[in-house]
């Protein structure tokens, strides 16, 4: 008992101050971790194309002519492919900011929810979830079906 | 009177923090419901979806009223979220932080105008 008392173990690597260049790159982020930051990044992302999501309500509801604009954006040479991949970015932001969302009250009000093995388990359902619906929406987007 | 401030600060105590907090998860239940609002309608609606049908869900009076609170709501969710942002990855610099801050409040605001503009016009 004595050699723990006296510190004589390896040592093990401490993170503080944690670099992004040094640090993260040997740092084993859990599932239920990679889940936060893509909740973070999910909603920095919409915040900044926030213009363009007005923009969308705004041309797809305001006039005939303005919705015919809308369609013809998404639709017309490579600027409507680049402008669709826009849009599916923002469809998996909202789509992992929702459901992670929506983990996230589920731990707020439910003391089970935030066992280390729900964790993980929602953190897993929330990223198969986000990624599986942006493949159905994307494949409907770029007219696979 | 009492100190409050420097390193006399409260910082633990009954509402610190919990409004913005419970503000946050609130607004987010708003945007939510809404969604699921939108989805229901645009998934009732029979036949393809043009420009009739589409601006038709927006156009309902209890429609503008709901959208009109869930981009306030939204506002007010998206100015929590971001500062949390700031606060803990821009502190080297008050001033920059300071900076950014009033960037997003400007940024949020330009874009509520802008939609409630949009709705308004329906």
């Amino acid at each position: 008992m004595t050699e723990l008392a006296t510190s004589s173990k390896s040592k093990r690597p401490q993170y503080r101050n944690i670099n992004i260049f040094t640090d993260l790159p040997s740092y084993r982020l859990p599932v239920a971790g990679i889940v936060s930051i893509l909740h973070r990044i999910s909603g920095f992302i919409m915040f900044l194309l926030m213009p363009f999501i007005i923009w969308m309500f705004d041309t797809s509801v305001s006039s005939e002519f303005s919705f015919a604009k809308f369609k013809a954006v998404f639709n017309v040479g490579a600027s409507g492919v680049f402008w669709k991949l826009v849009a599916l970015a923002l469809i998996w932001a909202y789509l992992h900011h929702f459901i992670a969302g929506v983990r996230h009250l589920w731990m707020d009000t439910s003391h089970a929810a935030v066992s280390k093995e729900f964790g993980k388990s929602s953190a897993v359902f929330t990223l198969a979830a986000s990624i599986g619906f942006t493949l159905v929406l994307g494949a409907k987007l770029f007219g696979l079906y | 009177m009492a100190v409050n401030y420097g390193s006399k600060r409260i910082v633990s105590g009954a509402h610190y923090g919990l409004r913005d907090w419970l503000a946050q998860r609130v607004t987010a239940g708003i945007m939510a419901l809404f969604t699921l609002i939108v989805l229901a309608q645009v998934m009732f609606t029979k036949g393809t979806i043009g420009y009739d049908k589409w601006a038709g869900i927006f156009s309902a009076q209890w429609m503008k009223a709901l959208t009109f609170a869930v981009i306030v709501a939204l506002l007010y969710h998206v100015w929590i979220g971001m500062r949390d942002i700031w606060m803990d990855y821009v502190t080297s610099s008050t001033a920059a932080r300071l900076v950014l801050q009033v960037f997003t409040i400007v940024w949020l605001v330009s874009c509520a105008g802008w939609a409630v503009q949009v709705l308004w016009r329906l």
